[in-house]
């Protein structure tokens, strides 16, 4: 039993003279406790596709289409008073940069016990002690002494896991992680994704990790989506997708890792660059950027399609499976 | 950017910040004095004043208008008496008192509403701001004075002279109150919309915190070191507006004299010699304006983020 699941999301931008689509036709699931990377450039559409799940889209974004069901509940239909009882409490989020998620006019003890009574009735004593085990679960240490102090007074690492810990106050089922980690410096990065890993797998909470950074995502996540303009390109098992990518934007993306270049060479980079909002492309929206476009690809958008690795929406690909006669899987093959 | 990392959007310990500004900066210091001087003769104004203004006994007509003590005057008055014989001292400690009453409680007015209405209408936005926003320039585009001076007008006819005398504070406090809300309303308004796009208002909204909290609690903190200036500045308007209206005969009635009154009742007698009666009152009210509207000016430019107070 799935514990999210999106179906055929479509997110609009509504503007004075015409609307914009920003996400289309997005269909994923999420089991308990399942690690899922969300993979792509700056303008995918990834943070929205995040922000869409737990309906904090600005104006004027909207859901136009589709479905978000957590558990059976159809998220896209939930007023705000049914809201305040799933955000924080079944799925958290935390985002890029803990500078400026912490406010800094509270310090991190208020926030947290905020955070714990908005949901729960308990005592404020009773609340602290539950911070402070949560502080200290992150690895923070001094617990109580961080308890009492003002974000500014903390480090970035620090900072983050106090995002973390107050993500995880009252254990949630999902949590969303939109760029955990760009923030931070590379060390610090190593720890605070292993911390994450580690937190998800003891109390089996689901995790959607939104990054550009497919090193992040290797030692995360067991699944991943790629997304370009606004649609899903691939997905699959993380270990396929590294090993193997079959669509060429994904192929780009890992050879522009420069753990891939070879010493003495100019690092390796996808030509041009995403198309934003209201250009995308007709056909691939990857077509004017892809080394193996042809004529088709320029009209017909591809379908996604099981190739034995992953799930792919590439013709190349489909012309390969044809050649070699490999049998097609079908749409919903994850 | 780890290496040189940004400074959290406000500081947190702006005031004890703000206090080192002002503890630097002497002639904030000195304004700062003046007007803590003055809350302290205003609180204590019952204990310093040599006599009760509102016992009658107090009143002699035989003492009056007696010139101040260096003038000839007697050594029981220090600075003369008024045409019913009443003190000027008790009369400036009192109606300071009043003044000052006035004043702040008419900025507690105009500070609640325009805080409720500036975060409604900063974080609801839509057709709510819209409204708001436009009765607020409405409001504006009316003086305050012509609004006071009407209103007041008004009451006193309806509800006659006795009254009027019993009401007479609360009802300056409500029309200074409420004819200037819409001041902080805007400045309070322009902080939300900075600050309600920061990344902590999506964190607060993701953990479930409720929308008034996170107006009063999230938002508001961020946006209150501009409203100290607007604070000190419009407690000064409100008293000279309150003095002004008292001059017109419109604000406090000369059994309970503000400054703005003392000053009214002294004026027919400038002529006659006693300019005393109308001078005092009228020095201690520019001294405290001064103090204050110094005050305001000097938290301006501590507050002003490119006056570089950091």
């Amino acid at each position: 039993m799935a514990l999210l699941t999106v179906e055929h999301l479509q997110v609009d931008f509504r503007l004075r003279q015409q609307t914009l689509t920003a996400l289309y036709d997005i269909s994923f699931t999420l089991s308990p406790g399942e690690r899922l990377a969300i993979v792509g450039e700056s303008g995918a559409g990834k943070s929205l596709l995040g922000y869409a799940i737990v309906n904090l889209l600005r104006q004027p974004g909207y859901i136009s289409a589709g479905a978000i069901h957590f558990h059976e509940q159809n998220l896209t239909k939930l007023g705000s008073r049914q809201w305040q009882q799933i955000r924080g409490k079944k799925i958290a989020m935390i985002f890029q940069d803990p500078m400026v998620t912490l406010n800094p006019v509270l310090t991190v003890g208020e926030q947290m016990v905020e955070a714990i009574r908005a949901h729960q009735k308990i005592s404020a004593q009773a609340a602290k002690q539950l911070a402070i085990h949560k502080l200290s679960q992150v690895k923070i240490s001094a617990a109580e002494q961080r308890f009492e102090q003002y974000p500014h007074e903390l480090s970035g690492g620090m900072r983050q896991r106090v995002v973390i810990a107050i993500a995880m106050l009252l254990n949630p089922e999902i949590l969303i992680a939109d760029e955990p980690t760009t923030a931070l410096d590379v060390t610090i990065q190593a720890q605070i994704l292993h911390l994450l890993k580690q937190l998800c797998e003891e109390q089996g909470v689901a995790l959607i990790l939104i990054t550009h950074d497919f090193g992040v995502v290797s030692r995360i996540a067991e699944r991943t989506l790629v997304m370009y303009a606004g649609r899903i390109v691939e997905r699959g098992p993380t270990l396929e997708i590294i090993n193997d990518p079959q669509h060429p934007y994904t192929q780009g993306l890992l050879n522009a890792l420069p753990q891939m270049a070879l010493a003495g060479q100019r690092l390796n980079q996808i030509p041009g660059h995403m198309p934003s909002l209201g250009e995308h492309p007709s056909g691939c929206a990857f077509h004017p950027r892809c080394p193996y476009a042809t004529e088709k690809c320029r009209w017909q958008r591809p379908r996604p399609i099981y190739s034995g690795i992953s799930t792919v929406a590439c013709f190349a690909i489909e012309e390969l499976l044809a050649e070699t006669n490999l049998e097609e899987g079908d749409d919903n093959h994850d | 950017m780890n290496m040189f990392e940004r400074q959290p959007p406000t500081a947190p310990t702006r005031l004890s910040h703000l206090w080192g500004a002002i503890k630097s900066d002497k002639l904030a210091l000195l304004a700062l004095c003046i007007f803590s001087f003055y809350c302290l003769v205003a609180l204590l104004a019952p204990f310093l004043a040599p006599y009760d203004i509102d016992n009658p006994a107090f009143m002699d007509l035989i003492n009056g208008e007696l010139p101040p003590v260096w003038l000839g005057g007697d050594a029981a008055f220090f600075l003369g008496t008024d045409v019913q014989g009443r003190d000027i001292l008790s009369s400036i400690l009192y109606g300071t008192r009043l003044s000052l009453t006035i004043g702040i409680g008419a900025v507690l007015i105009q500070l609640c509403l325009g805080i409720c209405i500036g975060l409604l209408s900063g974080y609801l936005g839509g057709k709510l701001d819209a409204f708001l926003m436009r009765y607020a320039d409405i409001q504006l585009s009316f003086s305050t004075m012509m609004v006071a001076i009407v209103v007041l007008a008004v009451f006193q006819s309806m509800f006659g002279g006795a009254a009027y005398q019993q009401l007479a504070m609360l009802m300056l406090i409500l029309v200074l109150g409420v004819a200037e809300w819409p001041i902080f309303a805007r400045m309070v308004r322009a902080g939300v919309l900075a600050e309600k796009d920061k990344e902590y208002v999506d964190a607060a909204r993701i953990l479930g915190v409720s929308r008034s909290r996170i107006m009063f609690r999230h938002i508001l903190p961020n946006t209150v070191s501009p409203l100290m200036v607007i604070i000190t500045i419009q407690i000064a308007n409100a008293i000279v507006a309150e003095a002004a209206l008292s001059f017109l005969g419109l604000g406090m009635p000369p059994s309970q004299p503000s400054l703005g009154a003392l000053i009214a009742s002294g004026f027919d007698y400038i002529f006659a010699g006693a300019w005393w009666i109308a001078v005092f009152p009228s020095i201690t009210l520019v001294i405290l304006i001064f103090a204050m509207n110094l005050l305001g000016d000097s938290l301006r430019d501590h507050l002003n983020p490119n006056g570089g107070w950091r």
